[in-house]
């Protein structure tokens, strides 16, 4: 793998930086790097966070220095390839669009144009590529929104958004994993539990994963909210099928 | 080092919290790439030497003090040490010792009075504290529920066992927080984002730390640095010490709590001795910044490793030469 940079993160970190556009391609390349970290097990690495056009390796200096660090990880890019990352899901999330759930449903659907229910057709019908994780436990960054309902974010952001809430914020569309305060435009509101720490897997989500939003009733969300109360709702998640692995 | 664990048993009280008295060890790392916050001490070497000179392993999880500190009665018998900043400690209305192990009887009282440098103290137990371990760390991250700030009238477990009192470091090894300090960075990824000017700003002027610093982040006033076209970047990871400078060119240094990853520009990054310093930086404290370069910054950890192991084995060893000298034998640099 050519064409990729690197910079130190102080004495700890270092960021392995891809020249590349943005784009789903860049991305599996990028989970074909971290497959690969995590697979070598290079001893004094502590962890890693892939990004959109970077990946972030955290280490001990007492056991890697920088140059040495530079040396494992350019031997590790030159095996990255696209076709080599992990299966990943595509995951169905329930959404409750409008009303109190998504209170800025309105205002979405009339600075675009749209009527509500164009904009959660419009929502729902399609996925959305995870391409990183951060902000908040669990808390996705996804790619795919289309153009036609991009808002922009709020001018004042909410002090509390609720945990499960849908939005659009400017060109992305976000869910959040916990209660936080936030600026994006809330259109609907998940039942399904994003984090929770006391689980063995506490996270729904990775990075490679998609995304589809599913419209539902109330009755549906009471009934999905009481059943993942009571430990009963599977989330539905499918293998998905990848279009650019002809190459 | 706990050859026997005991058991699991109550060691304080809490009369007063103080201002921010949170469990914290060396952080949750391994689930940034899941956005988890590391959390953690926010001086990692007070808090290493707190634990090494009751005997703890350096990662166990201490009381982390903020500023006014809290009031807490002594349950059972425990060796505790307190390291970090100077928040006038006493026990029964005596001046405690700092960054050396103390015996403490049942119905003691642990109080804390003026802070007289720096912001952060830990207070270590021989043994350890109990603490749920969540994701492989005991540290609080009250937003995300993960444990919580430790309030009035809770009961603080332990797992104390007899550690040795007395052992101590040595007057020239204890840290002095100062109020202005010349912290030492690698520069940052996104040098060139920045106009010559605002790097000059950044190098060569004087920065304030403003009332928004925490745990998350030291805000700081400074002669604008200036970007040449806006601060967004593609979202990235951010090190503890990113100096991450947003479109209005005041810089802010993320600590422990900081988000995972970020879409502003970093300047800078603090290496990893320098973290106390921030650490213990109050509001109204000023800052100069001195580029290094990585090789040197890792020297500087190198050697920083090197004296938290001579700390540990010496701990471990000789049992003679406990008492107020401490590590005369030691050789310091």
């Amino acid at each position: 793998m050519q064409n990729i940079i690197f910079q130190p993160l102080g004495d700890t970190g270092i960021r392995v930086q891809f020249c590349e556009q943005v784009s789903s391609r860049l991305n599996k390349k990028i989970r074909s790097f971290c497959l690969l970290l995590k697979k070598e097990r290079i001893k004094g690495i502590v962890e890693w966070v892939p990004a959109y056009d970077s990946v972030s390796v955290y280490y001990l200096p007492d056991q890697l220095t920088y140059h040495a660090i530079c040396e494992e990880l350019s031997t590790l890019s030159s095996y990255a390839s696209r076709d080599k990352v992990e299966q990943r899901n595509r995951i169905f999330i329930p959404t409750l669009y409008g009303g109190e759930a998504g209170s800025d449903l309105d205002h979405v659907a009339v600075s675009n144009q749209l009527t509500k229910e164009e904009v959660i057709e419009n929502h729902s019908g399609t996925d959305y590529l995870i391409y990183m994780m951060g902000f908040l436990p669990g808390f996705p960054y996804m790619g795919g929104l289309s153009k036609s309902i991009c808002t922009p974010r709020l001018e004042s952001p909410r002090l509390h958004v609720p945990a499960g809430s849908v939005g659009i914020a400017g060109e992305q569309t976000v869910i959040y994993s916990l209660q936080s305060p936030g600026g994006a435009n809330i259109i609907g509101r998940t039942p399904v539990t994003l984090f929770d720490s006391s689980q063995e897997n506490p996270f729904l989500f990775q990075a490679g994963d998609k995304i589809r939003f599913v419209s539902i009733t109330e009755e549906e969300y009471e009934a999905i909210e009481q059943a993942v109360k009571n430990g009963s709702y599977k989330v539905r998640k499918e293998v998905f099928h990848d279009e650019t692995k002809k190459h | 080092m706990l050859e026997n664990k005991a058991e699991q048993q109550p060691l304080f009280k809490v009369i007063k919290p103080g201002l921010l008295t949170t469990i914290q060890d060396l952080g949750r790392t391994g689930f940034q790439k899941y956005g988890v916050v590391v959390s953690g001490a926010m001086d990692p070497f007070a808090l290493q030497t707190a634990n090494l000179l009751v005997g703890n392993r350096r990662d166990e999880a201490c009381l982390e003090i903020t500023m006014m500190g809290p009031e807490l009665v002594v349950l059972s018998e425990a060796t505790i040490a307190i390291c970090g900043a100077d928040l006038s400690p006493m026990i029964n209305g005596k001046a405690a010792p700092m960054w050396k192990s103390i015996q403490l009887k049942k119905d003691d009282y642990v109080t804390f009075g003026a802070p007289q440098s720096g912001v952060r103290t830990y207070l270590s137990v021989s043994g350890g504290f109990d603490s749920p371990v969540v994701m492989g760390s005991k540290s609080t991250y009250q937003k995300a529920g993960i444990g919580k700030h430790v309030e009035k009238k809770d009961t603080i477990f332990g797992y104390a066992v007899n550690g040795k009192a007395g052992v101590g470091l040595m007057h020239t090894e204890i840290p002095r927080y100062r109020k202005e300090v010349e912290l030492r960075v690698v520069k940052g990824p996104h040098m060139e984002r920045f106009t010559k000017e605002g790097i000059d700003n950044f190098f060569n002027n004087v920065h304030l730390v403003s009332p928004q610093a925490d745990r998350m982040g030291y805000r700081l006033k400074s002669k604008a640095i200036a970007h040449k076209n806006g601060a967004d970047i593609w979202s990235d990871a951010i090190p503890f010490g990113g100096v991450q400078v947003p479109v209005n060119g005041q810089p802010i240094i993320l600590m422990a709590d900081r988000q995972t990853t970020g879409g502003y520009t970093r300047i800078a990054t603090v290496i990893s001795v320098d973290l106390s310093k921030v650490a213990q930086l109050v509001p109204g404290g000023k800052i100069c910044f001195r580029e290094v370069d990585v090789e040197e910054a890792q020297k500087l950890y190198r050697e920083r490793e090197q004296f938290l192991l001579q700390i540990k084995y010496f701990c471990r060893g000789d049992s003679s030469v406990k008492g107020k000298n401490g590590y005369s034998k030691r050789r310091v640099d």
